[in-house]
Parts: C-alpha cells; sequence; structure tokens
C-alpha cells in the first residue's frame, strides 16, 4: 500500500539514504531504511520517541555513523565522512548554546578560516542577527534570553556556513505551546525564503503537518509511510500511521462480504476492506470530523443510533464520545451547533461515517 | 537488493586527536600507577633475591606478633576515630546547611584550616600541651599521650574537615518540597530527620565513614610522631624498609594496608548505587527557618569546634616561636633558622614549593585533559573503561602504599625509567597519581555540566574540537580547574606518606623534614617548620580566594542573568 509516488520528492533529489541500518550492541535501531529527499525540499522525520528518527537523523549528519547502508549528499558518498568533513547545520533539541559567549559570538563560531576574513563574517552575523530578529539581543549570553530567542540563535549558528543541508533535531519541544507555533511558522518561512534543503525530527504531528512538504513516519526502527501531510493523513498506509497521525476512534472488526465492516452487531461499510477477503480480522479507524450525527446523518444509508457517554469541550468543537455494541467512536461538532443537537450523557442520537471515509486494515 | 557492505566510518582529525589523548593517558596511568601496584604485588610473593616463594612472606607476617599486633592498633585506633569523627561532623555540617547559625563563612573557613597543615602540625601541638614537658599533662590522669591518645586525638583534628566537608555537600541539596509536604501531612520534626534528612545523608555518611578510616589507617605523620611506642600498620612498613631493608615484608604491610582501603572503596561504590538522586531539576531547594531551640546549641557546638581547631594550631605555631619549652617562653625566631638542625634548612621548604607547584601545574593539566576525552571523546571500547577504573583506582591506594610501590618499581634495576629514582620529578609524578582520584571527580564533575552537543555543534561548524576546548570548555570550567590546582598544590605540600619512601639527599622535601627534625628532638624546629607550610598554603588559599573572584568576574560574566 506504501505511496511509491509520494516516497520520491518532486524536483531534483539532494539527499538519498538507501539501505542505513544502525545497530548499538544488540539493539537494532534502524532497519534498513531507505528514503530521499529533493532539493529545497522540507521533511519531517515524525514517530514515537525511540523510534529511530533522531538516530537516522545524527546518520545523516555522521554524529553516529550508520552500521550498513548508505548516505549520498549533492552526489556525494557521505557515509562514513566525519561531521566536519560533511556539509549541515544543525539545531540540537537543547540548542547546544555556548553559554560563555554572547549571541554575536555563538552565530559567528563557524565563521573563521580563509573563507571568512573578519570584516566578511561581521557583515554576515549581522545579516543573520537581522534575518531572526535579535538586533537588540547581539550583546546578551544565552541565559540572559528566552527559549524562543536561544531557538533562533541556533538556528541563525547553524544556517551561518549557508550549509546546503539544515538538520533540526526537536527543535520546538523545549518551547511553550504559543512560542512554538510563531516560530514553526518562522522557520518555515526562513527556510522557503533560503531554500535551503531541510529534515527536521519531531514527535508532534501537529507540528510535522503543518509545516512539511513530505513526512516520514517512523516506528520501530522502520519507515512506516512517506508521503505529503496530507496523504499521510487521509491516507495513512498502516494501522500505526492512522493511530499516530491525527485523532481517531478505533476498534476491532470482521470483514464483511460486498466492501462492510462487523464489530458486535453494529455493520457499517467500508470501501478500504473491498479487496480484503470475507471473515478476515481488520483494525478500523475512524476521524471525529469524519462521523455524522443527528440530521446530518439521515442521508446516509446505513446510519444507525448510538449512546452518548461524554462530551469535552474544545473551544472550536466539542468532542462527542458514543457508544455503539460495545465499540466507542468519537465524533467532532462544532461548538456553536452544539445546541442544535441537544445532546446529554446517556441521550441517543442517529450516527453514520461515510464508507469512504473508513480506514482499515488487515490484523492479526 | 544485495546486502551492503558493512560501513566503516572514517575517523576524522577530531577522533584522532581524542584517541591519540587517550592512549598518552592509557599509558600515563598503567606507567606510574598500574604497573608499579602490580610489581608490588609481585614482590610480595618474592625473597630477597627474586626467587618466587609463594605465601612464605605472608606466612612470616601472620606469625610475627608484633606485625598482627600492629594491624590490630590500627583497625582499633582507625574505628574509634571514625566514631567519634562522623558524628562530631555530621552536626557541625548540618549546623552549616541546615540552620540559620550566624558566621557561617567563619565556620566554614575554620574548618577547612586543618587540610592545610600537614598532618604532624596537630601531634606537635598536643605534644607542647600534654607530652612529658606539656603544660596540661595533669588533665591526662597519668596517661601517656604518645600513643592511643595521641593518634586519636590528632587523627579526630587532621580528618575533621576531610568528614565534615563531605557531609556539607550530602546535606546542602535538600528538596524543600519533601519538607514541605512532611510539614503538611503533620509529619514531626525528629520523623522529617530520620525520613527525610537522614536517608538523604546515607552516602555522605557512608564516604566520611569510609575516607576517616581510610585516613587514620594509612596516616603515617602522626604515628610517627605522636605514637610513641604503639606499633600500628604504616609506621611498620617504615621500619621494614628503611630501617630493617626488607622490601618483600614490606611489599606485604602494604598489601595489607591496602586492604582497608580496597574494603571502604568498594563499600563507598555499594552506597553510591543505592543513592538516588537527592534534586531532579523540579526541586525547590530547602531553606531553614530560624528556631532558637536548634540554632542556639548548634552555634555553642560550632563555637566549641573552631575554639578547638584555632587553638590547636595556635599552640604549634606560639610553640614554635617559644624559645625553650616550657621553661623559657621569650618568643624568638631561633626555631626557623632551619640550617641549625637540618642540612637541608630552607630549601626543604623550597622544594615542597617548587614540588607542589610543578604537580599542580602538570597535574592540573593531566587531569583535565584526561577527564575531557574520557567524557567526550570515544566512549566504546575496553581503553575508556580502563583509564576510567585507572583514575578512580588512586582513592583506594594509601600514599605510603603508593610510596612503596614506587620505590620498588623504579629502584629495580631492570626498569628503564630507573633514573627517575630520587629525583624531583618522582615526587611530582607520585604526588599527582596519589591525589589523582578527587581531582579527576572535580573535574569529571565540571565537565558533565556542560551540554553533551558542544562537540557535535562545532564538528557541524567546521570548528576543530581544541579550538572548542580551548574558546569555550576551559573558561567555563575555570572554577573548577583552579580548584584543582590549589588541591594539588595544598597537598603536595603537606603529604608525608607518599614521598616518605622516596625523597634523595638533594630533593627532600619541608613535610620530611618536619619529621627528620622530630625524630632528632628539635621539636620547636620542627613545628616551625610546619608552621612555614601551613603558612604558604594559607596564603595561597587567600590568593585563590582574591583571585577567584577575579576570574570569576572576568570569565564568567555570562553566568549573571
Amino acid at each position: 500500500m506504501l505511496d511509491l509516488l509520494a516516497a520520491r520528492p518532486p524536483g531534483p533529489t539532494y539527499l538519498t539514504v538507501e539501505h542505513v541500518s544502525k545497530r548499538f550492541g544488540g539493539f537494532t535501531a534502524l532497519h534498513d531504511v531507505s528514503l530521499s529527499v529533493g532539493a529545497g525540499e522540507f521533511v519531517s522525520f515524525l514517530g514515537p520517541s525511540g523510534c529511530g528518527k533522531t538516530t537516522l537523523l545524527r546518520a545523516i549528519a555522521g554524529l553516529d555513523m550508520a552500521s550498513s547502508g548508505r548516505v549520498t549528499q549533492a552526489g556525494r558518498d557521505i557515509t562514513a565522512l566525519p561531521p566536519a568533513e560533511r556539509d549541515f547545520g544543525i539545531v540540537f533539541q537543547s540548542y547546544a548554546l555556548f553559554p560563555n559567549l554572547n549571541v554575536a559570538g555563538n552565530i559567528g563560531y563557524g565563521l573563521r578560516g580563509a573563507e571568512w576574513p573578519r570584516e566578511k563574517a561581521r557583515a554576515r552575523v549581522a545579516e543573520l542577527i537581522a534575518t531572526v530578529g535579535l538586533e537588540e539581543h547581539a550583546q546578551k549570553y544565552p541565559s540572559q534570553l528566552s527559549g524562543g530567542q536561544q531557538q533562533r540563535v541556533a538556528l541563525a549558528r547553524a544556517l551561518a556556513n549557508r550549509p546546503g543541508l539544515l538538520l533540526l533535531d526537536e527543535p520546538l519541544s523545549a518551547l511553550d505551546a504559543i512560542v512554538r507555533q510563531r516560530l514553526r511558522t518562522e522557520i518555515r518561512a526562513v527556510q522557503k525564503a533560503l531554500g535551503v534543503t531541510t529534515i527536521m525530527v519531531t514527535h508532534d504531528q501537529e507540528e510535522a503537518l503543518s509545516i512539511s512538504d513530505r513526512i516520514v513516519v517512523m516506528n520501530a526502527g522502520r519507515i512506516e509511510q512517506i508521503g505529503s501531510p496530507e496523504t499521510v493523513y487521509r491516507n495513512p498506509a498502516s494501522a500505526f500511521v492512522a493511530s499516530f497521525v491525527g485523532r481517531s476512534g478505533s476498534f476491532d472488526a470482521t470483514v464483511e462480504p460486498l466492501g462492510r465492516l462487523r464489530a458486535g452487531n453494529m455493520s457499517l461499510g467500508a470501501d478500504a476492506v473491498a479487496s480484503l477477503p470475507a471473515g478476515a480480522a481488520a483494525r478500523a479507524f475512524i476521524r471525529p470530523e469524519d462521523v455524522k450525527l443527528g440530521p446530518a446523518a439521515e442521508a446516509y444509508p446505513g446510519a444507525f443510533m448510538a449512546i452518548v457517554g461524554g462530551i469535552e469541550f474544545l473551544g472550536p468543537v466539542c468532542r462527542i464520545h458514543l457508544l455503539v455494541e460495545g465499540v466507542t467512536l468519537e465524533a467532532d461538532v462544532p461548538s456553536d451547533q452544539m445546541a442544535g443537537l441537544n445532546l446529554a450523557n446517556t441521550a441517543r442520537v442517529l450516527v453514520a461515517v461515510p464508507a469512504d471515509k473508513v480506514m482499515a486494515y488487515p490484523h492479526g | 537488493m544485495a546486502e551492503l557492505a558493512l560501513v566503516r566510518p572514517r575517523a576524522g582529525r577530531d577522533q584522532r586527536i581524542m584517541q591519540g589523548a587517550l592512549l598518552l593517558a592509557a599509558g600515563f596511568l598503567a606507567l606510574f600507577l598500574l604497573l608499579p601496584l602490580a610489581w608490588l604485588l609481585v614482590r610480595a610473593f618474592q625473597d630477597a633475591e627474586g626467587a618466587f616463594v609463594g605465601l612464605a612472606n605472608f606466612a612470616a607476617y601472620v606469625t610475627t606478633p608484633a606485625l598482627a599486633a600492629s594491624a590490630w592498633n590500627s583497625l582499633w585506633v582507625a574505628a574509634l576515630t571514625t566514631l567519634l569523627v562522623v558524628p562530631l561532623a555530621f552536626c557541625f555540617a548540618y549546623a552549616l546547611t541546615r540552620s540559620r547559625i550566624p558566621g557561617k563563612p567563619f565556620f566554614r573557613a575554620v574548618m577547612l584550616l586543618p587540610v592545610l597543615a600537614p598532618s604532624l602540625l596537630p601531634a606537635l601541638a598536643l605534644i607542647y600541651l600534654f607530652g612529658n614537658q606539656g603544660m596540661l599533662r595533669g588533665w591526662l590522669l597519668g596517661h601517656s599521650i604518645y600513643g592511643p591518645i595521641g593518634i586519636v586525638l590528632a587523627q579526630v583534628f587532621y580528618c575533621f574537615p576531610h568528614a565534615a566537608l563531605i557531609l556539607s555537600v550530602a546535606l546542602a541539596g535538600a528538596d524543600g518540597r519533601l519538607y514541605e509536604a512532611a510539614a503538611a501531612l503533620k509529619v514531626g520534626r525528629w520523623r522529617m530527620f530520620t525520613t527525610i534528612t537522614l536517608p538523604s545523608a546515607t552516602y555522605g555518611l557512608v564516604s566520611a565513614a569510609v575516607v576517616v578510616f581510610t585516613l587514620v589507617v594509612t596516616d603515617f605523620g602522626i604515628a610517627k610522631v605522636i605514637g610513641g611506642q604503639f606499633p600500628v600498620l604504616a609506621t611498620e612498613v617504615y621500619k621494614q624498609v628503611v630501617g630493617q631493608q626488607n622490601f618483600n615484608m614490606g611489599a606485604v604491610v602494604g598489601i595489607v594496608l591496602l586492604l582497608p582501603a580496597v574494603g571502604g572503596f568498594l563499600l563507598e561504590r555499594w552506597a553510591q548505587g543505592r543513592q538516588a538522586g537527592v534534586l531532579s531539576g523540579r526541586s525547590v531547594l530547602y531553606a531553614p527557618a530560624a528556631r532558637l531551640a536548634r540554632d542556639v546549641p548548634l552555634l555553642l557546638l560550632c563555637l566549641a569546634v573552631a575554639v578547638a581547631l584555632l587553638s590547636l594550631v595556635g599552640i604549634a605555631v606560639w610553640g614554635s616561636a617559644i624559645r625553650f619549652w616550657p621553661y623559657n617562653l621569650t618568643l624568638t625566631w631561633a626555631n626557623y633558622d632551619f640550617g641549625r638542625f637540618d642540612s637541608a634548612g630552607w630549601d626543604a621548604l623550597l622544594l615542597s614549593v617548587r614540588m607542589a607547584g610543578l604537580t599542580a601545574l602538570f597535574g592540573t593539566a593531566i587531569v583535565f585533559l584526561v577527564a575531557y576525552v574520557l567524557e567526550r571523546g570515544v566512549a566504546s571500547g575496553p581503553l575508556p573503561a580502563l583509564v576510567r577504573f585507572a583514575a578512580s583506582m588512586p582513592l583506594a591506594v594509601p600514599g605510603l602504599v603508593l610510596g612503596l610501590a614506587y620505590i620498588l618499581f623504579f629502584n629495580e634495576p631492570l626498569n628503564p625509567l630507573g633514573f627517575l629514582y630520587g629525583t624531583l620529578a618522582i615526587l611530582v609524578l607520585n604526588s599527582l597519581v596519589h591525589f589523582y582520584t578527587v581531582c579527576h571527580l572535580t573535574a569529571v564533575t565540571a565537565i558533565r555540566q556542560l551540554d553533551p552537543e558542544f562537540e557535535s555543534a562545532s564538528a557541524s561548524l567546521k570548528v576543530p574540537v581544541w579550538l572548542t576546548f580551548w574558546r569555550v570548555t576551559l573558561p567555563i570550567c575555570l572554577p573548577a580547574i583552579l580548584e584543582i590546582l590549589v588541591y594539588l598544590f595544598v597537598n603536595a605540600m603537606t603529604t608525608v606518606s607518599a614521598v616518605i619512601f622516596l625523597y634523595g639527599p638533594d630533593t627532600k622535601p619541608a613535610s620530611i623534614a618536619v619529621v627528620h627534625m622530630d625524630e632528632a628532638g628539635q621539636s620547636s624546629a620542627a613545628a616551625a617548620m610546619a608552621c612555614t607550610i601551613l603558612a604558604v598554603n594559607l596564603g595561597l588559599k587567600l590568593l585563590h580566594l582574591a583571585m577567584g573572584s577575579a576570574i570569576e568576574r572576568w570569565t564568567q560574566g555570562w553566568r549573571r542573568r
């Protein structure tokens, strides 16, 4: 089911990872991983902690070399090169800013040697400081900056040498929610303006969905799916992706003939299982926004009754927990439509799920 | 697709530098620690001609009553000292960290005073007070100060700062939230003490007890000066080697001396494993509230300890300036005219300063570089593990044993490094290795506070590792580096046991001169020399404090918010 087209970058390829594995003693952190990144593309490695996404990033950077396989950057085989001989800038989760150097000192840290005469380096630092909007803070030490400002310094430092590849290791995880959202837009804007090929590691699916050109979903050292944010969200390639990316209610079911799923006494149409043999076990996922309630459900054939098990107010929407024959579903209803539905705990309500919105995967 | 070949990482310049430094470190520790100790082990199983005799030397040891008695004496004296020092030091440290008594900086400074003096100094002061011509001789009710009483009293003075320092560190970091939670649960003070304070200090207590016990068993100076006819292990090994030239029996006693130290070392490791982290990132530091019922008794205790420590030092200083104790109490500088008592004269002090200075300079550089390479270099493989083990070993090796191992190893005719014997270099190397572990731990602690990605960040910026070491690591760690420097200097100035076997006719340190002058009955001159050592160390410590705050302003400005 892997979407082969989406696994290739749209433009010319800048970085390829071929059959890369990484073992730490007896533990295999990466199993035969392959992918490619296009020039100027923003790709996210998304997965739960311990899935191997940071290991893959560090193999690309050369900070922890791959055990086997090949990494090629701009046509050059870099698999076994030490980090200093590669071409990348990196922002660490901790930022790793030098605490005894001020903002300008940190950003200009790598601008040395014959390539960067003093004046040129100074101009470059000033330019970068302006790019990340820290003009008033150039002389401050990292401990005098807020988390968001520190993050910008780290980004500017990583970009100072004009690297061909920018690596971001959970760059936003140390920040609070509001700063996070603002900074991810900023990072994306800077990346687009510079056109630098970028790989970001994150465990936050919302972050990955919002700023990536493509997402690499990883689990247990393997790639589960590579695709655009919309593909990954709308057409998850596996049960893992369906459960990890986006919110969904899920249940075990049995495949029935003519593309139907049965769980207990509930039976619903599901296009996804049309090709599966009847009687096969499957795991089904339904996104809350795809569940129709009350009058909206009447138009669908096969609508069924459910009992309201709980209501969560989430601001713009309310999430309704529904009990059907021992299966729990979730439905999102815009908050301003709640009054019309007249929902309350233990109330009965009509429910429908369009057959093309049910995600199902063979199970067991 | 065919299986791709395994990746063979190409080592960059940075890794090659780190790997090379690690090899040098391993070579250094092997040559000046592991091999001499291994040779000591070998010699214990040989006779004087170098033939293998199995356990014959050990059998001879056990059946020699004087030797067996000295082991027993060492044990009970050390145990008694530990029982006296640890509770006293605990209360003192508790007052410094968990009360609101005034004058804490003063008490802290006084607490460290004995560290700056050679261990002989309290012994000499005690002789002034309670010796054959002592002013307070009557207080002993006819008992003699020369023997276990004198040894224990002097050891309490000498070991107190070590125990108090460990315990005040153990008690310093307390999570205030735990006490607030206990107070909210209406728990009484005594239960708070037994359920929160004591458990968090368990490791400190074990550690302090181990350190004190080991110090007493392995200290040579005090037993030599005030022990009289009371034999202990440390003086016995000296007698065997220097007096009877019986190197093989010396090696056996050395191994016996190693046992309590190694046992204590293992015990401490065990306690460390059981100690959970007291402070997490979310902890709130405990700030004691004023409470007279607690603070007044603690203040009185601290005052008593301070008076005792200061007066013992004061007696030694006073005694060193007295014309003829106790009959002619006029003041004089005559005792400081060292040339009259010992052929080396003032040169002994100059030699000590040179030795301590070299130990401090080379030692600090070596210790810090090795710690850095271990922490930030290639972590896998047997070599780093070996170096790490070797770096933690000197703590368990008494100075006397190390000195003995050196004399056996470097005096061996076949050893190409034999030319070192009797030189200043061997004194420096010996002191450096002897005091290695504490410095190593200080350096490791400082380096671990740095972000582990500094080296990766600088590699990604194409900045070589040595430049980042110079521009970032060193400046940030400068306070710890100064700490190591002063520690090495002070200890090299005062050490007796590490160098007693190794000095040559032209390389006699001041601490050894103290022993010799005391042996020759010139106790006033001995006290005077001990006082000069104290004065040098005190001067350096004051310089450290003054310079420390200047350097702090200069290199640590980034710490200010």
